[in-house]
């Protein structure tokens, strides 16, 4: 028998902190498979946010660190230039880095600094109970916005990697969705890229994966990855949003 | 001569979240009506030979609870 | 051997800490020590090293947990109202034991208040204006050779505890300059020495084990033991850190008790005293956590009152009157809002203050 599927060590062999089909699992498997694959678990330090991911460090196999609400790309940052050859990345929720952080990603990025952002947008504060988030779109319910966010009340969501677009200094940005096997498949190949240009010192990249949160969100876990596709993706398109220019 | 693919499920990773189900082409992954020591009705496969190895539940799994494998000539 | 040179405060402050062995800063301009990342930007990169001017002091501060935490030296320098701004990382930088190096020029407060020098923010540095049980080593010096001396060995120090270590001084300090002599350059740490020297410190789990540096601890006797764990620490620190610095505590009739700028002009002071006839003596403490409390016990019997001379309303008054345990009557000389006494100002504020207390 030969494995076709073999769990990656670059995922502790524990389960996780995460409810029941919630894709943090999935994220957190792609990018340690993608740095396992490309035998770099040994010189890969993460960053984790606060959030429900506040915990990665107990899942991924790699020396890791916490970081205050907001600052992982902040910490990031002075990491890499402690450590020029390793690979950094931060892993940050909408909360995290599209409300509170909203500084420290968008400097890092017109930095163009040298590590690699996971950004998880499930459109809503899991960890403290289903709020509204930046990302929450127009109508969808959260306990701070029972009847569904309005434009009037509290503005528009957030496009994180269009306007991380705007700038000149980032490297790779893509979104990407984990909805299906097939977006998952193309969510590690962007982990992939990003993870390559980072090795290759292009600068930074980004890559914005679409996420369920099905327990805020109410609904069941298959039910949850059909909201993402007729919801999430119209309005926050998948794609490149910007690729290292060829030379 | 057909392929042959054997899915293994960590009962005791597994959440029951059941995407592993949905989203396989072959409507062959089962929930069990025993639970697993967290609780939770692990996934299960019922027809092992009609698996074509197209990984779409170990790849939506969110917990690492699915290996597949293939039989060798 | 160097001879003295004349110098800067705020350059001779960042020398110093280069000589120490930091290597990297972070900061955001603040008067009144924007000097020293000017300097920074400068000279940081001569000695091998990496400036970097944040976005903010969230992000300094941040930046200078990441370095901690990944093995580097680093050092960050802001001003109070900045330093408000960093206390969430401070609280997080101690919880994690993350070491680092910072320098507060304080200023006249509260709100933005002005760039004039205040000590006022004694409380915010001695009780931590972050969340949760946490202490840091607080040096003030009272000269720029003393100031040169703790920012030389304080990266050092912030390793050998693995927790920050803040040297306080203010504008004052910044901007004068004295004759001084600059130790001989350490050597610094280099990055491929971080996985063995500090095994603890994130630089990839390829060196055999896995790091992992921070501060969350979701279960209660697990968070409870580890805050035993820092005190524990924080128990050898107020034994082994205590400075301070006495002066004719044993025979003085009043005994001053002031820091950094403030204990300068006291000393002033002092000299006019004598002149006239009056024994004064004083206690300059030099770490302000841990508090030399024990330096009280050296009061002889002819003191007639201890005087806390403050830049601020009265806040290290509270440390003088635990220092003092009710042995002798406790007043404040004080002045704020960047204003500063003239020796003459505090001389007659102590003769009231004696006919007072007779």
């Amino acid at each position: 028998m030969k494995a076709v599927f073999k769990q990656t060590q670059g995922m502790l062999p524990v389960s996780t902190s995460y409810c029941p089909g919630c894709t943090h699992g999935v994220a957190h498997r792609i990018i340690m498979e993608t740095l396992d694959e490309m035998g770099l678990l040994g010189k890969a330090i993460g960053v984790a946010p606060i959030g429900c991911s506040v915990v990665a460090h107990q899942f991924m196999n790699v020396d890791m660190c916490e970081s205050a609400h907001g600052r992982a790309p902040a910490v990031a940052t002075a990491i890499r230039r402690v450590h020029p050859d390793r690979i950094v990345y931060t892993y940050q929720g909408d909360g995290d880095l599209a409300s509170i952080g909203m500084a420290e990603i968008v400097h890092a990025a017109a930095r163009g600094e040298k590590f690699s952002t996971f950004f998880i947008n499930n459109g809503i504060y899991g960890m403290t109970g289903g709020q509204m988030a930046p990302t929450t779109l127009i109508g969808q319910r959260a306990t701070t916005c029972v009847d569904g966010r309005t434009r009037e009340q509290a503005g528009m969501p957030l496009k994180i990697c269009e306007l991380l677009a705007t700038l000149d200094g980032p490297a790779y940005i893509e979104r990407v969705a984990l909805n299906s096997p097939a977006h998952i498949r193309k969510a590690k190949k962007a982990v992939r890229r990003a993870f390559e240009i980072q090795q290759e010192g292009k600068g930074f990249t980004f890559v914005e994966l679409l996420s369920t949160c099905p327990t805020n969100w109410g609904l069941t876990p298959p039910k949850a990855m059909e909201w993402l596709e007729e919801n999430m993706i119209p309005y926050y398109p998948l794609g490149v949003f910007r690729e290292p220019e060829v030379k | 001569m057909a392929r042959k693919f054997k899915v293994v499920f960590d009962r005791e990773r597994c959440k029951g979240c059941e995407l592993c189900k949905s989203f396989c082409p072959k409507k062959i992954i089962e929930m069990d009506t025993q639970v697993n020591a967290k609780g939770y009705c692990p996934a299960m496969i019922t027809e092992q030979e009609k698996c074509i190895g197209c990984q779409s539940c170990a790849t939506v799994c969110p917990d690492c609870a699915i290996e597949i494998f293939e039989e060798e000539e | 051997m160097s001879e003295k040179v004349l110098m800067k405060g705020n350059e001779a402050f960042a020398e110093a800490v280069i000589r120490g062995g930091v290597r990297f800063y972070f900061g955001y301009p603040i008067t009144p020590q924007s000097e020293i990342p000017e300097f920074m930007s400068r000279e940081l990169p001569k000695w091998g090293g990496k400036f970097l001017q944040a976005e903010s002091e969230l992000g300094a501060i941040n930046m200078a947990y990441g370095c901690g935490a990944a093995g580097g030296n680093g050092f960050i320098s802001s001003s109070s109202p900045g330093i408000a701004l960093m206390q969430e990382g401070m609280s997080f930088l101690c919880s994690a034991e993350v070491p680092v190096v910072l320098l507060n020029a304080s200023r006249g407060g509260p709100g933005i208040g002005s760039i004039q020098p205040g000590q006022a923010d004694y409380n915010q540095v001695t009780r931590g204006g972050g969340n949760g049980d946490y202490k840091m080593p607080v040096f003030a010096p009272a000269s720029i050779q003393e100031a040169i001396d703790i920012l030389y060995d304080a990266p050092a120090l912030a390793d050998q505890w693995r927790n920050p270590v803040m040297v306080l001084v203010d504008g004052l300090m910044g901007q004068m300059m004295e004759p001084v002599l600059m130790p001989e350059p350490k050597k610094p740490l280099e990055s491929a020495d971080i996985p063995t020297v500090k095994p603890w410190a994130i630089s990839g789990s390829e060196k055999g084990t896995r790091s992992v540096v921070k501060s969350l601890r979701l279960q209660p006797e697990v968070l409870e033991e580890h805050v035993e764990h820092l005190f524990e620490k924080y128990g050898r620190m107020e034994k082994e850190l205590v400075r301070v610095e006495t002066e004719n505590v044993e025979n003085a009739e009043v005994v001053f008790v002031a820091f950094g700028t403030m204990a300068r002009l006291v000393k002033e002071a002092m000299e006019i005293l004598e002149s006239q006839g009056v024994k004064a003596g004083m206690i300059r403490p030099i770490s302000l956590w841990p508090y030399p409390y024990e330096a009280f016990d050296k009061i002889g019997k002819n003191c007639k009152a201890v005087i806390s001379a403050e830049l601020s309303m009265g806040q290290m008054v509270q440390d003088v009157k635990l220092g003092v345990e009710g042995r002798w009557p406790v007043r404040l000389i004080h002045r704020v809002g960047g204003m500063l006494p003239t020796s003459l100002d505090i001389v007659e504020k102590t003769r009231k203050i004696l006919e007072e207390v007779r």
